[in-house]
């Protein structure tokens, strides 16, 4: 059975679903439970549902201690430029103890944020820093493009061990899709092929999803058959998946909201260059965000950041070339 | 009555030998760096002139309360029962160790002993504690949270966004401020507003609206008079309290920063080799809270010299032992260093 959805709506349940399942979840972060009247709080009380100050170094390391102990907390950070005010918790601390104490204890805590708002929020608010987190060994990082995805990416977030960056991008929140009832959980590193197509395959996360797809039915029009896939996690990041498309595409396409330089799309790049250069027709090609802040007005944002045009662009780019590599 | 008054005999000598232990356990860490360079790597922090205060304050945990600690962390474990074989193992980074050579001096866990992991990096763990109490809050295990941190420490964001959230959830935590003067290698005087001021750093307490004392970490059991009532305030749900104990680190920071093959050994003391104040240190060493509480138990007749002679005696012999097991322990399997990223 499912059930239409928006993306917000999604992950609300999830958490909700995960909580009355898992008496260990807790739920916490600013602004949240503030009333009697508020839902979350009337279903699991006081000790579950929390409303913390604006102390992110204290709600990020309390998780984690807590983790240690045999709880299952959630943070929900809001802004994931806000991790940042933090850091050391996120990159320095959550990810280490396992490690550090030669696998005596276990930190499963899930860092919730929102990214990508790119609607006028400007340099400090509008960001995707996954490239920051998805290179550090014992994290994990997901970023899901549809409702579906973020119930069950979330659900697998809260059942992981391990410290877990969930991503939801603020574009999506409104966005509705089929969200099957119930327990589905989708596992990390397992990514979702969105389209299927035998010209190019295009990779993206997030709301680049949605525009890979745009693209992919314009470029159909044109009787160019693209295929869309989502790693839905970075990290781990499922290589194969991509490496096995590219080789019966022969072309790459590499979409990412982020700033070009040490992005997503550049590590995925990498892994195609030592798994399947032999299969590529023509050269790669990333369509990213500008190597700039996110700037304020309408324009200069559009200018900086990928879009749907874009994408077709580098689609017909890499088409194009067939003979330049033959 | 003062609750120390009603430790019996026992648990007195019980005291002292843990004060003793972990004292010779660092003075065994210490000699391994010049009867064995090279077998400790990276950087080592002993607790030495800390035990009084380390011990006086777990005395009063009820069995199960959790500890957490900074990076200068030997010394409760040794209290909590950790085998110390095991712990010189690590140290060593042998496939014994408690973590299995991964963690080392400043990273050491022991979850079956309470000791659910320290972190290296000044004030982090105090929000872990809090996280740890927050636990202890939620699943209603009756348990307090003893949070050990440096005067340091107490200037990071950690230790006020951590002292503030417990306040307001009245998290069943203690928090233990090890004063010992000097932050790294740098004086108190020069770095800490109150003490510019000429006030106590338990002073910081008000500002979060909790009980604040400032106590001599030398006496044990001034130590666990003071940690006894804020334990019992936190355990009867009444939230945190914030303890100052100073006393004197005696010996320097840390091994000394080298770059390999040059070796490493422990220099003097910063008072001494940074800033001069050599009456200040021998003062320090002076007012050694070992030989003192000997003193005041055999006066007490609690112990007679004889007694603490074969204490002592014990003592070597167990960390004599740790040395040579952590020596003899194999080398953890290079292959091995892929294993623990996740769980």
């Amino acid at each position: 059975m499912a059930k239409e959805m928006m993306y917000g709506e999604a992950i609300a349940t999830a958490i909700i679903e995960e909580m009355q399942r898992d008496p260990n979840v807790i739920f916490y972060g600013q602004n949240m439970g503030m009333t009697e009247r508020d839902p979350m709080l009337k279903m699991f009380g006081k000790d579950r549902i929390r409303i913390t100050p604006i102390s992110e170094t204290a709600e990020m390391g309390m998780a984690i201690g807590a983790a240690m102990t045999g709880l299952r907390p959630i943070v929900e950070l809001w802004m994931s430029e806000f991790m940042l005010v933090a850091f050391d918790q996120v990159i320095n601390e959550a990810p280490r103890f396992r490690y550090m104490s030669g696998g005596r204890v276990k930190i499963p805590v899930v860092f919730k944020a929102g990214y990508g708002f790119a609607a006028g929020w400007a340099g400090q608010h509008s960001n995707c820093l996954y490239h920051l987190v998805m290179g550090t060994p014992g994290l994990k990082v997901a970023l899901p493009s549809t409702p579906a995805d973020a119930k069950g990416l979330m659900k697998a977030a809260i059942r992981d061990d391990n410290p877990v960056i969930f991503l939801q991008h603020f574009l999506l929140t409104l966005e509705k899709g089929e969200v099957p009832e119930g327990d589905e959980v989708i596992p990390f590193g397992v990514a979702d092929v969105k389209r299927s197509g035998t010209d190019l395959t295009i990779v993206a996360t997030g709301w680049m999803v949605q525009k890979s797809l745009a693209a992919a039915e314009r470029l159909a029009k044109e009787g160019i058959s693209a295929e869309v896939i989502d790693p839905r996690t970075l990290a781990p990041l499922d290589v194969g998946t991509i490496v096995e498309s590219v080789k019966k595409t022969g072309r790459l396409v590499l979409v990412d909201q982020a700033p070009r330089h040490a992005s997503a799309a550049i590590t995925i790049a990498g892994e195609v260059a030592e798994h399947a250069l032999q299969y590529l027709k023509s050269p790669v090609r990333l369509v990213t965000a500008a190597d700039t802040s996110v700037p304020f007005s309408e324009p200069l944002e559009n200018y900086v950041l990928p879009n749907e045009d874009k994408i077709i662009d580098a689609a017909k780019s890499v088409l194009a070339k067939r003979a330049a590599m033959a | 009555m003062k609750p120390s008054e009603q430790l019996g005999k026992e648990r007195l000598i019980w005291m002292w030998t843990q004060m003793v232990r972990i004292r010779e356990f660092e003075e065994r860490v210490k000699r391994t760096f010049v009867e064995h360079p090279g077998v400790i790597r990276g950087h080592t922090h002993l607790g030495d002139g800390a035990e009084a205060s380390i011990v006086g304050s777990l005395a009063t945990r009820n069995s199960h309360d959790p500890v957490m600690p900074s990076y200068r962390c030997h010394g409760y474990p040794i209290v909590l029962g950790t085998a110390t074989r095991n712990m010189m193992a690590e140290l060593y980074g042998r496939r014994d160790g408690i973590c299995g050579g991964f963690g080392g001096s400043m990273h050491l866990a022991d979850p079956d002993h309470d000791f659910p992991g320290a972190t290296g990096i000044i004030g982090a763990g105090i929000a872990h504690a809090a996280g740890v109490a927050l636990t202890a809050q939620v699943k209603k295990t009756g348990q307090v949270v003893y949070s050990f941190f440096g005067d340091g420490a107490s200037k990071q964001g950690a230790f006020h966004e951590s002292l503030n959230i417990a306040a307001v959830w009245k998290l069943p935590v203690v928090f233990i401020l090890e004063n010992n003067e000097y932050q790294a290698y740098t004086h108190v005087s020069l770095e800490d507003a109150n003490d510019a001021a000429g006030d106590p750093l338990s002073k910081k307490a008000q500002a979060y609206s909790i009980p604040g004392v400032t106590v001599d970490g030398t006496d044990p059991l001034a130590v666990y008079d003071e940690v006894k009532k804020a334990s019992e305030r936190a355990r009867a749900g009444q939230g945190p309290s914030l303890i100052e104990s100073k006393f004197y680190r005696l010996s320097a920071h840390g091994n000394a920063i080298t770059v390999p093959p040059v070796p490493t050994q422990f220099p003097k003391h910063e008072a001494v080799e940074v800033y001069g104040r050599k009456a200040e240190f021998e003062s320090a060493k002076a007012n050694d809270p070992i030989p003192k509480f000997r003193s005041k138990l055999i006066a007490a007749a609690v112990m007679t010299d004889a007694d603490a002679n074969g204490i002592e005696e014990k003592v070597r012999a167990e960390m004599e032992e740790a040395v040579r097991f952590g020596l003899a322990s194999p080398q953890p399997a290079p292959e091995d260093a892929l294993k623990y990223v996740y769980a």
